[in-house]
């Protein structure tokens, strides 16, 4: 096994044979979702906490479901219930978790670093969970895992990635593991959302959509935030429609066997056609349910891994191979 | 009975009005300097002798911008330990900044600052008053007053004055007091939120950027001012290259503009920001290697005046938070002395030019009678061992603030003894310590 982290802040940076070995991982839990039993002994006793400052469905949702299928303790803290409005500062809140003893924490914040300053003060491993406008690292991996069954490769493809690419913590995070991995990336977007320095991080950039997704294999929208429409990025939501918006017609250009992706939530007719986002290219939801197996292998790579490796428990390792050919849980 | 005498002998003394670096003794008598003899020359009958040898000795060092955080925020540092530190980093003068709480907008807040200072009896304290009443940028504050209590310039620092109509008046009304106005400047719309300079690192890290048009910006407008005006205008901690080209340009015609640079902008860059480290947040924000090389070129050929820290010191819980919401500034007065001296050991222009931008380039600026080795001139003077290596650690700073970005570097030079009013207040010169422990 080539994975080495001790946390996952960010994908940039990580070598191309540890996304593989999280992907190859990924891919064998796959599996285990679609089980009667949806459960695996690997982390019995374990504690995950997922401690998230910004709201979030999905995401939170979708590692809860990853540690329970695990079998670990999951215990979803978020902001609006936390003491930070009682003015405890985040290193505090932190300092007090871990001495709780979790084995691993699933943060979500809106400032980007915030996991950083986290895993300065924890021992136990911390997992991005999206801070800020910086990285989003699990839901770049979901969207490798879902290029990869379905085009087969990720190395010599053509991404565009189009929207608000200078807020979008997917757009780096993906930016920075497809290029790893041997892909093209086009970045599009309106100027005021794609600063020229983006050129220095390895992207192609685009301002018309045309020009983006002509001849692309992969597709993937981000989600345009409303409230940008009031600091000048661009003047209306209707306008940027105009100009974004992905309709069949821009999905024409691409290559034939394009697929589309968004992490969701979606805006229909904003950044987005109905008819795209149902048509027979989209593969959001297989975004979903690969986010399952994504996060399942992290924790499982992360904490389950790491304590069998300093021999504390071994039995609380569960081979993922070995449960596939075992039979039901 | 016969005035008391001190000779400061055998180093090599340093003077920055002449331009001038060769071994000499520096005669004082009755806390003022006499004059400077060539080497051994200077009559030890009956005086102190402090032996320099192998020392610089330099005038004692003016720190033209430091924030000593009193009244009000006496949790960050006080007069006494910021006036401490400055001692400790060679700096015998220091002018502080108004955003203390209450802001220094008035005169008995001026009057307080220099009560404190006398009261702490280490660096000379020259009190900076506030631009505009409550540093809200928009009415006057009463300048005159602030001027009569002692003030030696205005500014909002910490702030920008966004409102080009108070900055014409303010350059228009100081020319009564001689005084210059210093500007802090960052236009506050296009920096709205941002948290280091907009370039490539702040995209990799997602944090938003400021421009280093924000500042540009500002100048442009405020030499604009000057020539509409005629006021003194400095500009503080200058951060971008734009800008350095802006003074050039103003300089050649002529106008009344100076201006300063810190040691933090002459050598880091946003890089310094590249793993969230909130001890380099500062604003303006650490630019590109281009501003950096910019930069320097202008401190040796004087576009930029003065060398100033922008000491500001935080509690440790302002920094230990999320970059966006960590609190702007780091602290310089204790590591900005040896870090000029690499300047010199680069290249970068030679000891007495760069001594000058720490001595009389500033006290020229703000109109103080120190940073001169002048016979009859207050006896300060800051005695350097330039050899001596030491690694920064923040825990032994004198200042409350350990904000510094500079944790662990490998200084050489080290300040062995101060003197102000030619009285020892520092002495770290190592016979000191034998004496100590006999």
């Amino acid at each position: 096994m080539a994975f080495t982290q001790r946390h996952l802040l960010g994908l940039e940076g990580v070598p191309a044979d540890e996304i593989t070995a999280i992907l190859d991982t990924a891919a064998s839990f796959k599996e285990i979702s679609e089980r009667d039993i949806k459960k695996v002994p690997t982390l019995r006793g374990k504690t995950v906490i997922n401690l998230f400052y910004e709201a979030s469905t999905r995401t939170r949702t979708s590692f809860e479901i990853a540690a329970k299928r695990l079998s670990a303790d999951t215990i979803n803290i978020s902001a609006s219930t936390s003491s930070t409005c009682k003015g405890e500062t985040l290193a505090d809140t932190a300092r007090n978790l871990e001495a709780m003893r979790p084995d691993a924490i699933v943060v979500r914040h809106p400032s980007s670093g915030a996991c950083h300053l986290l895993a300065r003060h924890l021992t136990c491993p911390i997992l991005n969970a999206g801070d800020g406008c910086h990285e989003h690292p699990t839901q770049a991996l979901l969207d490798l895992l879902t290029i990869r069954e379905h085009l087969g490769r990720l190395s010599g493809l053509t991404v565009a990635i189009v929207g608000d690419v200078l807020h979008s913590r997917v757009a780096r995070s993906n930016l920075h593991a497809l290029r790893t991995l041997g892909a093209t990336v086009r970045l599009v977007g309106p100027p005021t959302l794609l600063p020229p320095d983006l050129r220095a991080l390895g992207a192609e950039l685009h301002t018309r959509l045309d020009d983006g997704v002509r001849e692309a294999d992969v597709i993937m929208m981000l989600r345009i935030q409303r409230e940008r429409q009031g600091a000048n990025f661009f003047p209306t939501l209707d306008e940027y429609a105009q100009y974004f918006c992905l309709t069949e017609d821009a999905v024409r250009l691409a290559k034939p066997q394009v697929i589309i992706l968004h992490p969701g939530p979606l805006n229909r007719g904003l950044e987005i056609a109905s008819a795209v986002a149902d048509g027979p290219y989209s593969v959001i939801m297989d975004q979903v349910t690969n986010g399952v197996a994504v996060r399942m292998a992290l924790l499982y790579l992360l904490v389950a891994r790491s304590k069998a490796e300093d021999a504390l428990e071994p039995e609380a390792l569960v081979e993922p191979s070995r449960r596939r050919t075992g039979g039901r849980a | 009975m016969s005035p008391a005498r001190t000779i400061v002998a055998g180093g090599t003394v340093v003077d920055p009005v002449a331009g001038r670096a060769a071994p000499g003794d520096v005669v004082i008598e009755d806390g003022r300097f006499v004059g400077v003899t060539r080497a051994g020359e200077a009559s030890a009958a009956g005086a102190t002798v402090i032996d320099a040898r192998g020392l610089l000795v330099l005038p004692g060092l003016v720190d033209m911008h430091v924030h000593l955080r009193e009244p009000g925020f006496e949790y960050k540092e006080t007069i006494a330990t910021g006036t401490q530190a400055a001692i400790a980093g060679g700096f015998t003068s220091v002018a502080c900044m108004a955003n203390t709480e209450p802001p220094n907008d008035s005169a008995a807040v001026t009057q307080y600052i220099l009560d404190r200072a006398r009261l702490a009896g280490r660096a000379r304290v020259y009190p900076i008053g506030a631009l505009s009443l409550g540093l809200r940028g928009e009415r006057l504050a009463e300048i005159g007053e602030m001027h009569r209590a002692g003030i030696v310039a205005v500014s909002d620092d910490g702030r920008s004055v966004m409102d080009a109509a108070l900055m014409r008046r303010a350059l228009e009304y100081t020319r009564m007091f001689g005084i210059p106005v210093i500007a802090h400047e960052q236009d506050e719309h296009l920096a709205a939120g941002g948290a280091m300079h907009e370039g490539v690192t702040a995209l990799r890290l997602g944090l938003r950027g400021i421009p280093a048009a924000a500042e540009e910006v500002m100048v442009a407008r405020d030499v604009a001012l000057v020539r509409l005006t005629g006021g003194r205008l400095h500009i503080a901690h200058v951060s971008s290259a734009r800008t350095v080209a802006l003074l050039r340009e103003a300089k050649a015609a002529g106008l009344p503009v100076t201006a300063e640079v810190t040691p933090h902008h002459l050598f880091l860059t946003e890089e310094a920001v590249a793993d969230y480290g909130t001890h380099a947040k500062m604003a303006p924000p650490l630019r590109t290697q281009a501003d950096v090389d910019a930069l320097r070129a202008a401190l040796a050929d004087g576009t930029l005046d003065a060398i100033a820290t922008d000491h500001a010191p935080h509690h440790h819980d302002e920094k230990e938070v999320e970059f966006d919401q960590a609190a702007n500034g780091v602290v310089g007065l204790e590591t900005a002395l040896p870090l000029v001296l690499r300047l010199a050991s680069e290249g970068v222009a030679d000891l007495p030019t760069l001594v000058a931008r720490m001595t009389c380039g500033p006290a020229r600026i703000l109109g103080l009678p120190v940073g001169t080795l002048a016979p009859g001139a207050a006896a300060d003077l800051t005695l350097v061992d330039p050899e001596r290596r030491w690694q920064v650690e923040a825990r032994h700073f004198r200042s409350k603030g350990r904000n510094t970005p500079f944790e662990g570097w490998e200084m050489a030079g080290r300040v062995q003894a101060v003197l102000v009013d030619g009285r020892i207040l520092h002495d770290e010169r190592p016979q000191a310590a034998a004496l100590r422990s006999a």
